[in-house]
């Protein structure tokens, strides 16, 4: 039994994130190795410190048993050691052969290239691994699991032996998991080590022969895949202790803030990806949404604030319809948004706090009008902000890419909050910032709260989900399984429901 | 102290580079640079040669303005140059056609410059907004079409009466009345200097780009749509996130730029009365160079035109003194452009550096008072 990787003490950090902390890995050569843990717990840093995509801060690696120090992809490549990322980086407009070879062409003579010697080399992965591929096709008439395939072929095309997959089911229909997983078998048949990443916790257990499982950066766990139940690792992942926020007595009103009506999505293909939601959120209530990512929370987020394609249904603010307004018409409606992602959607980086303060509400007093915007009026209510939600900056006019992650959060839930919202739609509200700034941003959605805000909050933290929430719906495949109470319900339970595991055991609430 | 020097330290490098290596390219093509600068100094420092820069400038700025609408928001609308084209014949046209008082009938032309070249404009933005089509390659083709196409063919079909003594000079669409020519501004000009000599005249269009330009700042830093419009450049996720609508956005940029660019024309129009049969091209093209130069600043597109209508100008007398070829000027503009360009980026990643260590500081010393 030989190791193929041992990681010890990798430490990286980020200004205001730790990422990596103290982490441990020992992936042993021929096996299937899943790496879980929540959003952010420090997997797709601990990966991309392994390819060499990011230098560790502390700590050693090895390869094979020999010490190596990668300053680049390049040195992870060199050392057997390729990566498939979640995204695909193929060109629809070349052949699977062309893309294969794309950036490793073999040739021949003044720069021509062997197409023939790379046929031949190509033949003989695909033989060896077991995986099969019509070389000549063009990518763009592939499927999504065969142009994964191809990507997969490309490591090993370049001499690749520990694959890192990166999420790899994350983009697949579960047919297409089924064949990735029988390709992952032959590779591991045929000599291959894979370690991948996933948090769908009954593909793991299906697939590895290993798992190690990060909690807030740190090895909390690694063991054989050898009567580990989904529980254990739903358990492991989101910690057992209590929760930290909490919502002590319900302020909870009769008034319907929000109501969602057999509301249909549509993502940016076209593929309804939401389907038939009911949900009220009163005023003075916070409804959590909890789910595994990518089971259409991001696109119920987008069908309320305005962006996303509604196929069905209708959304209505205090009884009034919104469903075709537009997202403006839906923010001086009092409708306030927390983003998933703060430097995505939240802010213009090379611009000063206070024009970002006044992003989204620069129609309405203080911060301008319909013709004009109000630049003192924005400096005021920005100093305002900065005070009462402790933004931390050397002054408002310096721009946001200054701030760390946590005063950015601090400078959007400011600006979404004072603005006297009635209904606000928070995604992952204190993703990725630390503990100091995340006891701030649930202070402040409480007494939003208290003041009759309503809010849907979406969480991947299941504490915070607990602790906030006066109520929690699961969230799967695009539809409401469950509705829990806050109260009564673990993270350990709530962990089962989203993998869908304890609905299979009629669980369902 | 620290953040003046840092941005005054990328024009003054970019200025100072820039004369290094034109005065290497004068010298391998043996000429002496000394006597080419001071020949051209010399040109720039009488009053008609200025009056010829500021000309030259004038539609250089506009259509530097026309760009950078487009640019603020990452719209890159190549097609300045074929809108203001369309926008020109047809105010000529217009204008032709009609007899109206003198300020009616200037107002006439210019609004139909503005409206034909901002409609031209719009094409590549319904074509973005609706098929999705990239605006540098719509604007690209609009232009082979607006000037390979449309214009050859309206220039023949609009073609004044030629008269009984046909000659080149009644080529172009039929001359517009004394009342729809735009004064010059020469007795402005005379308050605060001497009388221009050498029949120059200042072209009325000056005044009307510095309203331009005092507009353009307005509308960016103080309205609403100036912020929604720098806003989508910046980030347009979070714009849209913000409530400003994608499309609408990229539509009005694109028609308020090909407005401006409508102006772009009028200068010469001023002057020649008509649309003539070979109009002064490239105005477009120049327009990208000078907005890139003033970083889409007002203020910096103004200093831009004047220093490229500077070497344009000065450098027309390098013929008649033959201390060096005026091609000197292109390669400056170029090179000034390019090392402009790079400093401002150098200097930008110094600013932001600074910036981050500055907000960091505050983090680290607010830590220390409060005691773990």
């Amino acid at each position: 039994m030989t190791v193929a990787i041992e990681l010890r003490g990798i430490t990286k950090r980020f200004p205001g994130v730790v990422a990596n902390d103290d982490v441990n890995l020992t992936v042993e050569k021929g096996e299937i190795h899943a790496i879980c843990g929540e959003n952010g717990a420090g997997k797709s840093t601990l990966m991309k410190i392994l390819y060499g995509m990011q230098p560790a801060d502390e700590g050693t690696m090895k390869v094979n048993g020999e010490v190596v120090e990668f300053t680049s992809p390049n040195d992870a490549i060199d050392c057997g050691i390729g990566m498939v990322h979640q995204h695909f980086m193929l060109a629809d407009q070349l052949t699977v052969l062309e893309n294969v070879i794309l950036g490793a062409e073999p040739t021949v003579g003044g720069g021509r290239i062997n197409f023939h010697q790379a046929e031949a080399h190509l033949s003989k992965v695909t033989e060896d691994y077991g995986l099969t591929i019509d070389i000549n096709q063009m990518v763009e008439s592939l499927e999504v699991g065969e142009r994964q395939r191809v990507e997969i072929i490309k490591v090993l095309y370049r001499g690749a032996e520990i694959l890192i997959l990166d999420e790899p089911t994350a983009v697949l229909v579960p047919q297409e998991v089924e064949a990735l997983f029988d390709n992952m078998r032959e590779l591991k048949a045929s000599g291959a080590t894979i370690l991948f990443i996933d948090h769908k916790l009954d593909e793991v257990l299906e697939i590895s022969d290993s798992i190690t499982v990060l909690r807030h950066g740190r090895t909390v766990a690694t063991m054989k895949n050898d009567g580990v139940t989904a529980h254990d690792l739903a358990e492991l992942m989101v910690g057992s202790e209590l929760p930290t926020p909490d919502t002590s007595e319900s302020t909870v009103t009769d008034e319907v803030a929000l109501e969602l009506r057999d509301l249909a999505v549509r993502n940016e293909d076209g593929r309804q990806v939401v389907h038939d939601i009911n949900l009220r959120i009163h005023r003075g209530e916070i409804v959590g949404i909890a789910g595994v990512e990518g089971n259409g929370q991001g696109e119920l987020v987008d069908a309320i604030i305005g962006t996303a394609d509604i196929s069905n249904g209708s959304i209505a603010f205090h009884g009034r319809d919104v469903t075709n307004d537009s997202v403006r018409k839906r923010r001086e409606a009092g409708l306030a948004y927390v983003p998933e992602d703060r430097h995505q959607e939240g802010l213009l980086l090379s611009s000063p706090l206070w024009e970002n303060a006044a992003l989204g509400h620069q129609t309405q007093a203080p911060y301008g009008s319909t013709w004009w915007l109000d630049r003192g009026g924005a400096r005021e209510q920005t100093e305002r902000i900065r005070k009462q939600f402790d933004v931390r900056t050397p002054s408002i006019e310096v721009s946001a890419h200054a701030l760390s992650g946590g005063n950015q959060q601090k400078l959007i839930i400011g600006r979404e909050l004072t603005s006297d919202p009635d209904v606000l739609v928070a995604a992952h509200p204190t993703r990725g910032i630390d503990v100091g700034a995340q006891a701030a941003v649930w202070d402040d959605i409480r007494a939003a709260r208290r003041n009759g805000l309503a809010t849907l909050l979406i969480s991947a933290d299941l504490d915070e989900l607990i602790g906030l929430s006066d109520t929690i719906v699961v969230m799967l495949r695009g539809e409401f399984v469950a509705t829990l109470s806050p109260d009564e319900v673990t993270p350990r339970d709530l962990g089962a429901y989203m993998t869908g595991a304890a609905l299979q055991n009629g669980g369902a609430a | 102290m620290r953040k003046i020097s840092i941005s005054l330290a990328a024009p003054v490098g970019a200025f100072l580079l820039t004369l290094v290596v034109s005065t290497i390219a004068l010298m391998a093509f043996g000429s002496s640079p000394t006597e080419a600068y001071a020949d051209m100094l010399s040109h720039a420092s009488k009053l008609e040669t200025q009056v010829d820069i500021l000309n030259r400038a004038t539609p250089f700025y506009l259509s530097a303005v026309a760009a950078a609408i487009g640019f603020r928001m990452n719209l890159f609308n190549i097609g300045v140059e074929g809108q203001y084209l369309m926008g020109f014949l047809f105010a000529a046209q217009v204008g032709g056609l009609v007899s109206l008082p003198q300020a009616l009938h200037i107002l006439v032309i210019m609004l139909t410059a503005m409206m034909v070249s901002s409609l031209y404009a719009g094409l590549a933005g319904i074509l973005k907004t609706t098929r999705g089509v990239n605006e540098v390659i719509s604007t690209i083709m609009l232009n082979a079409i607006a000037i390979g196409g449309l214009i050859a063919w309206l220039q023949q079909k609009w073609q004044g009466d030629l008269g009984e003594n046909f000659s080149s000079t009644s080529l172009g669409t039929k001359p517009i009345d004394e009342s729809g020519l735009l004064p010059t501004i020469n007795g402005l000009l005379e308050l605060v200097t001497r009388e221009v000599g050498q029949g120059k005249e200042l072209t009325g269009m000056f005044l009307v780009a510095i309203l331009v330009g005092i507009a353009y700042y307005v509308l960016l830093n103080r309205t609403r749509f100036g912020f929604d419009l720098r806003a989508s450049g910046i980030n347009p996720f979070a714009a849209r996130a913000g409530g400003v609508p994608p499309k609408r956005m990229v539509l009005a940029a694109m028609m308020l730029s090909g407005a401006v660019a409508g102006l772009i024309g009028m200068t010469e129009l001023a002057d020649t009365g008509k649309f003539p049969p070979d109009p002064i091209q490239g105005l477009g093209f120049q327009g990208i160079a000078v907005a890139l130069l003033g970083r889409n600043n007002p203020g910096g597109m103004a200093f831009a035109a004047l220093l490229f209508a500077f070497l344009d100008v000065s450098s027309g007398v390098l013929d008649s003194t033959g201390a060096a070829s005026r091609e000197i000027a292109v390669i400056m503009q170029g090179i000034v452009l390019l090392t402009a360009v790079v400093a401002y980026g150098v200097a930008n990643r110094f600013r932001e550096r600074d910036e981050a260590r500055e907000a960091a500081e505050v983090l680290a010393a607010e830590r220390e008072v409060v005691p773990a």
